[in-house]
């Protein structure tokens, strides 16, 4: 895929309420950089996120999505990770499948506690989305000029 | 189409000097429904918020969008501000553009880029928020503590005295924790027992304090207000209203081999014991693994002599359950095990203790009565080296990265208490820094050079040889002398690092309160909200939450005794509306849901529904919003998509996905 | 590269996370024998003085026992740094490099790799 010197990738990042979210609250405390092409959307627990919003991302141009929520075993709601986790690596090895390269999702545990591993799986997310170019496997093809 | 006001916030120069506030409002104003757009220095403040009041009137906005800090921050101020404007508190979005653009991206331009993405996103997704009501919920005004040490005692107390009753649930067979092991405190040196016995017997007493020891948390259900929760009363085999404490059963018993676990096994106690004299309630437990009766039948001899008939060999561990309207959590501490830390010969001789082991040596109830001796031979130690830092402030595996914070203080008191016992003593301390943050900290630690003549070293040791004479050869070296140290010890004490109790982990996970990578306690906030944990009802009290000394444990204990009381003093509590919901029309009454709620909160009823004209009874998902948590795993799960979440709905989400992808 | 870089890459430590307590220095064997002391080696580094530290006598004098690189509590590893500087010297002098025939035959397999390497370095000289 041939890559224009301007490229960003658009990255969508699903945070957990508990954790995930207050994890990147405190790498932005911190002043820990990631890419700006990160942009993250709350959810009350990973196990809110429909891999419909998935799906959706990705038809409407997202170059990588990923899931963060609160490590297994410490889940604000129990369980919630748990389901997050099976329905995730069914869906990712469906679009692997269909040709979503397996670089471009991923599902990643971090705590209130881990801003620096936010920030680090971010930029090595980022750097990974970078390397394999634009998506274009489910773009949906209406919405281009 | 909704009427949208956005509201940028600069934050001082936090927001503005990497985002161009300007432009965003600019842009703003370009997206569907935004009738308003503006910045402010700060939005927060008083005159932000009555810019948004203003707003609200006079543009009559359906929907507030405020671009600024994290919702964790201040979405609630804002959530406020439009309730008391006429404006549904839910009809607010907040685009956080300050922990997640600002404050980490460097570049102008690509941070405003960032933030108007943001801020579009927050617009798409407030064009579907629904107004939303909070419900209410009863409170059970009974407050639960878990652990008995003086961190429990002390919250215990405090909220018993306001007039609430208090459960406190403790594992061992006698309330006192760690404290109750200590000799003296520092830096007053006064006996610990004989601080802490008034308190216990005060709590055993008050009118409003239950105490269940020998006891342990076995399940947590509910929510903050009414959280219904197992408790396990071990067998004790002895019938607690029927025991005299008159001691007598212990010194019969034959089974002396177990370790005594309150002298930190440095002696034996029988296998029915009470851990130490004064302890609450004064009723033995029998050690089932150790119990001559209990293993092979034969024996019975405590129950001979038991003038009381209180022994029971039948009794069986009983679970109760209570409800509570708030937990506190003090479960304390343990000091790590050295098994990883070869070079200090912690395992391979006797006379090199750790601190707490120093302290039951030291007491006059403990394995030698007192008398400083060597565990080894008995003898008198006449050279003594001790050494800080064993396992705290440590990056690699074998140790703990924080500081301990409490072991610089205690040795100085252990340095200063045997040159003032025994003066013909030599006492060395290897240090890396003396840490005496407190309130005549550092007066007590220059006394101790001063006063007592006690030799402080800064260095840390590197390995401790026994030698074939008995005699420790310590291998140190004084940084300031740029030399190295080979000095021969009596006796060697280690300041081992402190760990949170390994519990904590299992009660955290039930009570789904986070934890750290050191397994201490997470707070809510750690400036602001010290003794709450993130879990709406539960607190925390004592070193569960970080190394602390006792005046610190019990100014913590307090401060959470005043937020239960605060809790407990309502009669109702507002609940989060963001619930889940059924479309009546869509769900087919599979129970997937149901199986997947981790708080029963979905039942099912028979219902009367008129499909496009088709009225038939149909089997329906009824979601409790009281018990409902808001976390969403019915939607997913839900295969006819009948089920939504309140606040997070499908839709919400996909506009805002959709924002972000345009 | 300047030389505190190439130490650090040699090395694989971050002095900086140095908390200097000494322990480094408490556990050296050759201690006596060294000019520049475990624990100061990880000052030169920070302070820019690799030049000082390969010449002396301690780069000589570690006995590559890992004593300190065993035993530090914040992964400086001091021994690791003075290898380093070693290393540093001979690669000046053009010395660099082991053909695998040199290598004996008979190795200890629970010898560390790096203390062979080290002990390599250390008499070449």
């Amino acid at each position: 895929m041939p890559v224009t010197e301007n490229w960003k990738p658009t990255i969508v990042a699903f945070c957990c309420n508990w954790c995930s979210y207050a994890g990147a609250d405190l790498a932005g405390s911190s002043r820990l950089a990631y890419p700006a092409d990160v942009k993250i959307i709350k959810v009350p627990c990973s196990c809110r996120v429909n891999p419909m919003f998935i799906l959706r991302a990705f038809e409407k141009g997202a170059d990588g999505v990923i899931l963060c929520g609160c490590h297994p075993g410490d889940c604000h709601y129990s369980t919630g990770n748990y389901y997050a986790r099976r329905r995730m690596t069914l869906l990712f090895s469906m679009l692997d499948y269909l040709g979503v390269e397996d670089g471009r999702t991923r599902v990643e545990w971090v705590s209130a506690a881990e801003g620096v591993k936010f920030s680090e799986t971010m930029n090595s997310f980022v750097e990974k989305v970078r390397a394999l170019g634009p998506n274009v496997r489910l773009g949906d093809l209406r919405c281009k000029n | 189409m909704r009427r949208i006001g956005v509201f940028v916030c600069h934050c001082g120069s936090n927001i503005a000097a990497t985002v161009d506030v300007k432009k965003v409002v600019e842009m703003a104003l370009l997206e569907q429904g935004v009738v308003h757009a503006e910045d402010y220095p700060y939005m927060c403040s008083e005159a932000g918020q009555s810019r948004i009041a203003e707003a609200i009137r006079e543009k009559q906005l359906e929907g507030i969008v405020v671009c600024s800090c994290s919702p964790r921050m201040h979405e609630a101020t804002f959530r406020k501000c439009a309730e008391r404007n006429g404006l549904n508190p839910y009809l607010v979005e907040i685009a956080n553009i300050r922990e997640h653009c600002s404050w980490i991206h460097k570049d102008m331009q690509e941070a405003t880029e960032k933030a108007v993405i943001l801020m579009r996103a927050a617009v798409a997704k407030v064009h579907l928020n629904a107004p939303l009501l909070a419900g209410e919920s009863a409170v059970t005004k009974r407050a639960l503590v878990i652990g008995g040490g003086i961190a429990g005692i002390q919250t215990a107390l405090d909220i018993a005295d306001a007039g609430y009753h208090v459960d406190i649930v403790e594992k061992e067979p006698s309330i006192g924790g760690r404290m109750s092991q200590l000799d003296k405190t520092f830096p007053t040196l006064d006996c610990s027992a004989c601080i802490l016995t008034p308190k216990m017997v005060e709590a055993a007493s008050h009118e409003n304090i239950t105490i269940h020891t020998w006891s342990e948390v076995e399940k947590v259900s509910g929510f903050v207000g009414n959280f219904t929760v197992d408790i396990r009363k071990k067998a004790r085999y002895v019938n607690m209203d029927k025991c005299t404490g008159c001691g007598i059963c212990q010194e019969k018993c034959p089974s002396k081999k177990p370790l005594n676990e309150f002298n930190r096994g440095l002696n034996n106690r029988s296998a029915i014991y009470t851990p130490f004299a004064q302890a609450i309630p004064n009723v033995p437990v029998i050690d089932a693994s150790a119990c001559i009766k209990l293993n092979t039948g034969k024996c019975g001899i405590c129950e001979k002599f038991c003038q009381a008939g209180a022994i029971d060999y039948k009794q069986q561990d009983e679970i109760i359950t209570e409800q509570y309207g708030a937990i506190v959590v003090a479960t304390g501490f343990d000091t790590i095990k050295l098994d990883k830390y070869g070079e200090y010969a912690y395992n391979e001789s006797k006379d090199v203790i750790t601190s707490l082991e120093l302290e039951r040596i030291m007491n006059a109830a403990g394995p030698t009565k007192g008398h400083l001796e060597r565990l080894s031979d008995g003898k008198a130690p006449k050279e003594i080296v001790f050494i800080q830092c064993v396992g705290s402030r440590c990056s690699d595996d074998r140790g703990k990265p924080y500081c301990s914070k409490i072991c610089c203080m205690y040795t100085a008191k252990h340095a200063m208490l045997i040159r003032d016992k025994y003066p013909d003593t030599n006492v060395t301390v290897f240090y890396i820094d003396v840490r005496t943050p407190g309130k005549n900290f550092d007066e007590f630690y220059r006394r101790a050079v001063e006063d007592y003549g006690v030799n402080y070293v800064k260095g840390q040791v590197g390995k401790v040889a026994p030698q074939p004479d008995g005699s420790l050869l310590v291998h140190g070296v004084d940084l300031l002398e740029n030399k190295q140290i080979l000095k021969k010890a009596d006796m060697v004490v280690l300041a081992t690092a402190i760990e949170p109790n390994p519990d904590v982990r299992k009660i955290a996970t039930m009570l789904t309160a986070s934890i750290d990578t050191n397994n201490f306690l997470t707070e809510a906030h750690p400036k602001l909200r010290p003794v709450e944990s993130p879990t709406a009802g539960v607190f925390l009290s004592g070193v569960c939450q970080g190394p602390k000394d006792i005046p610190e444990t019990v100014a913590q204990a307090g401060a959470a005794a005043v937020k239960v009381i605060g809790l407990l003093a309502k009669d109702k509590l507002k609940t989060n509306p963001c619930t889940a919901k059924a479309d009546e029309l869509r769900c087919n009454g599979c129970s997937q849901c149901a199986n997947v709620c981790p708080y029963g909160a979905i039942s099912y009823e028979t219902k009367q529904v008129n499909d496009h004209g088709i009225r038939e009874e149909r089997r329906i998902a009824v979601v409790n919003s009281a018990l409902c948590q808001g976390c969403g795993a019915c939607t997913v799960t839900c295969p006819s998509g009948a089920m939504d979440l309140q606040g997070f709905s499908n839709r919400q989400i996909i506009a805002e996905v959709d924002a972000i992808c345009r | 590269m300047n030389k505190v870089d190439e130490i650090k890459q040699i090395s694989g430590v971050n002095p900086l996370k140095c908390m200097k307590c000494g322990k480094c220095s408490a556990s050296c064997p050759s201690f006596n024998e060294m000019d520049i002391k475990p624990h100061q080696f990880v000052t030169y580094v920070v302070n820019d003085d690799v030049e000082a530290l390969a010449n002396s006598k301690s780069a000589w004098k570690c006995l590559s026992c890992f004593a300190c690189i065993e035993r530090c509590p914040r992964n400086v590893q001091p021994g690791k740094l003075i290898d380093a500087a070693r290393q540093i010297l001979i690669r000046q002098r053009g010395q660099e490099g082991l053909s695998a025939d040199e290598i004996p035959a008979l190795l200890d397999e629970d010898m560390p790799q790096q203390l062979l390497m080290s002990a390599f370095r250390k008499y070449r000289r």
